[in-house]
């Protein structure tokens, strides 16, 4: 992944094609793996016995068809930008987080107990505690398994998924017993948390709620961290070189440390805008976690590498995936096909674009006319 | 209270947690043989999952358990194949492309079940119990060891294999070569690229084969069957330091925490949500050994490196 920055970097005089073609050549190969993945999927809608054109019209209609659409495929893209902006700062400091479907949970569970504990706080006040909270939950999550990895050497692909398992457990503890809604049906969910930490609804008559402009400041945040703060440039020094790094002075257990503490807040956050800008406006765990997290914790990482692990670009992405979910309602309803293809799909696209990679180095080097050293490998 | 500490529950257990450890047990030693050859799969989940739907829906068609079983194994080969090609061929990024092949296992088996599925229809799991005979004869002992269907046996049965093939056999020694250090291997004469694909396919299909062992052994499929089991494998090859033996026995831990959880739960032991709280040990113990161990035992030097003869 960071090879490909540096290729963007390079500045090496091409060919005139080369050089009319280089400000599209990172994007043709990705563009085509896209393409490719969606022509997958048109074969499994055929086969299904639905015409893939109507299906994917129906898709597109349900992400982008409306004000209603677009509001629907921002609230599905919300978890995905939080979680994408922390899996930016993780993945640019040389650490692989997997864990954030355990902090997305952990940030819903503690903003969940602070609006249980303090619910009759004005809700400007309330709303950025449980934010905050959120944060924090998810923060002390993944600097958990940072400092497993920085100070005793635990991998953190590891330590991430056993800090997930442990994080469903937790919460389908809580939700057994302790915070369970009073009453005879037991499912395990909380009682209807309080309305003044409810996310306000933004107007415009849609259902889209204060999440996205949370997302917004987050991945504005994320940049100006990342990449106009010393905090920011020493993370992305020992993402790309930990033992320069460590030569040049710089503390590389802290940055790491950090750099997942960060990233968990980020999908902590997520967590918090789960519980409070759902419509039930309650911490559900009945069906499991990948029911509450809706897989964002993974999705979060597709999109920050379609975002080329850069903030303000993983909005973007991750605003088209939510598309892709939001489209998958209509979906159904259109060609009755699951929206379950929509997931496998994903995971298509992942495979293809990641696939893709050398071929898109490939690809830019020809366009910088550095092909000739290509060819001598 | 004192119901649960009778011999024949205890035995019974410890029987039940031996079957639970099956899956864990095929899907990690798969994975430890791909990992030995410096690759690594995040997707074994979405391969189980796979494996298991294919196992199931080809024993609710035909009847066969056995055939289920079968197609569990080429499915995962299949799998294997497809992610050698994106992984040794094309070089991707073996951590986001295994998160790629979950995504895609979760979503097609899902898709899949509800259309040609719908409603949940069980199966009848493997009935072959090869030594049920010795059970009767050899007393409380002989259940706990005799009681097992065939894939039990084949299961443990492989970690001597695996070890065997890892340490004992030239195919073994390659497999080690290109994952530590494949530039040496290349030099010679050792074709990395090969080697990995073969180990790849190994470990997908026993991957597939763990799938199909859990739908068998549950006799149903939903969406998530597999509900994290894959990527506890994952984390066992880490907890087993890459060994057979290591995986093994990590493998039977966490077989037998969910085994006795759910046996106190049935008994009325303990209530929903300090089996919760029991169900964490063993990942709890996991990141608490990993502590221990990781300063002692390094992974594969080459692990998650693409080969190239650049270096």
């Amino acid at each position: 992944m960071l090879k490909m920055t540096d290729n963007q970097q390079r500045s090496s005089v091409g060919s005139d094609t080369g050089r009319l073609l280089r400000p599209f050549a990172g994007l043709v190969v990705p563009a085509a793996a896209v393409i490719a993945a969606l022509a997958v999927g048109a074969i499994l809608l055929g086969v299904f016995g639905a015409n893939p054109l109507t299906g994917y019209r129906a898709l597109f209609t349900g992400a982008f068809g409306g004000p209603d659409e677009l509001a629907a495929t921002a609230l599905k893209s919300i978890p995905l930008m939080l979680v994408g902006v922390g899996i930016c700062i993780a993945f640019r400091t040389g650490v692989i987080n997997i864990g954030g479907e355990g902090q997305i949970i952990m940030g819903a569970i503690l903003a969940t107990l602070v609006a249980l504990a303090i619910p009759d706080v004005p809700r400007p006040i309330l709303v950025p505690l449980v934010m905050i909270a959120g944060g924090v939950g998810g923060g002390i999550w993944g600097a958990i398994p940072g400092a497993l990895k920085a100070y005793s050497g635990v991998n953190e692909i590891l330590s991430t998924i056993m800090m997930n398992i442990i994080a469903g457990f937790f919460m389908s503890f809580l939700l057994e017993d302790w915070l369970i809604e009073p009453g005879a049906i037991r499912i395990q969910q909380t009682k209807r948390l309080s309305y003044n930490a409810d996310l306000p609804i933004l107007p415009g008559g849609t259902r889209l709620h204060l999440g996205i402009v949370v997302a917004l400041i987050v991945a504005i945040l994320g940049y100006l961290l990342l990449f106009r703060s010393g905090l920011g440039l020493r993370l992305r020094a020992v993402g790309h070189n930990p033992h320069a790094s460590r030569s040049a002075g710089m503390k590389v257990e802290l940055s790491i440390t950090q750099a997942l503490a960060f990233s968990g807040a980020c999908a902590g956050i997520a967590g918090a805008v789960l519980v409070f800008g759902s419509e039930s406006h309650r911490l559900i765990g009945e069906g499991g976690p990948l029911a509450f997290t809706q897989s964002a914790g993974f999705n979060g990482i597709v999109t920050a590498l379609f975002g080329g692990l850069h903030p303000l670009f993983t909005v973007l992405s991750s605003y088209l995936f939510g598309g892709m979910l939001a489209g998958g309602i209509s979906l159904q309803r259109v060609v009755q096909v699951p929206q379950a293809l929509v997931i496998a799909l994903n995971g298509v696209v992942v495979v293809f674009v990641v696939g893709s990679l050398k071929l898109r180095a490939r690809v830019q080097r020809w366009a910088e006319g550095d092909i000739q050293m290509e060819d001598r490998a | 209270m004192n119901d649960f500490f009778t011999v024949s529950i205890i035995i019974a257990t410890l029987a039940s947690g031996i079957r639970l450890a099956v899956p864990f047990l095929l899907a990690a030693l798969g994975e430890a043989v791909g990992q030995r050859a410096g690759v690594l799969n995040l997707g074994v989940e979405g391969v189980m999952l796979i494996g298991a739907f294919a196992a199931y829906y080809t024993a609710l068609e035909t009847g066969s358990a056995s055939f289920g079983l079968l197609m569990g194994l080429v499915v995962g080969a299949a799998m294997g194949l497809i992610y050698a090609f994106i992984t040794v061929v094309m070089h991707a990024e073996q951590g986001i492309s295994g998160i790629g092949i979950y995504l895609f296992g979760l979503g097609f088996t899902d898709l899949l079940f509800q259309k040609q599925v719908g409603t949940p229809r069980p199966i009848s799991g493997l009935q072959t119990k090869p030594f049920d005979w010795l059970a009767n004869d050899t007393g409380r002992a002989g259940e706990l060891l005799f009681s097992h269907t065939v894939l039990t046996y084949v299961a443990f049965l492989l970690v001597p294999v695996v070890y065997w093939l890892i340490t004992r056999t030239t195919f073994g020694l390659n497999v080690r070569a290109v994952g530590e250090n494949p530039q040496a291997a290349d030099t010679l004469g050792v074709s990395v690229n090969g080697i990995r694909t073969a180990a790849i396919i190994i470990g997908n299909t026993m991957a597939g084969l763990a799938g199909a062992a859990l739908a068998l052994e549950i006799g149903i499929f939903q969406q998530n069957l597999t509900a994290g089991r894959g990527f506890i494998a994952i984390a066992l090859v880490y907890f087993g330091a890459w060994r057979p033996v290591g995986v093994m026995t990590g493998s039977l831990l966490f077989g037998i925490v969910s085994a006795t959880v759910l046996q106190l739960q049935v008994q009325d032991v303990i209530s929903g949500s300090v089996s919760s709280i029991a169900n964490m040990a063993p990942a709890v113990l996991t990141v608490i050994v990993l502590v221990v161990v990781s300063r002692r035992i390094g992974q594969p030097a080459a692990l998650t490196r693409p080969f190239t003869r650049d270096g």
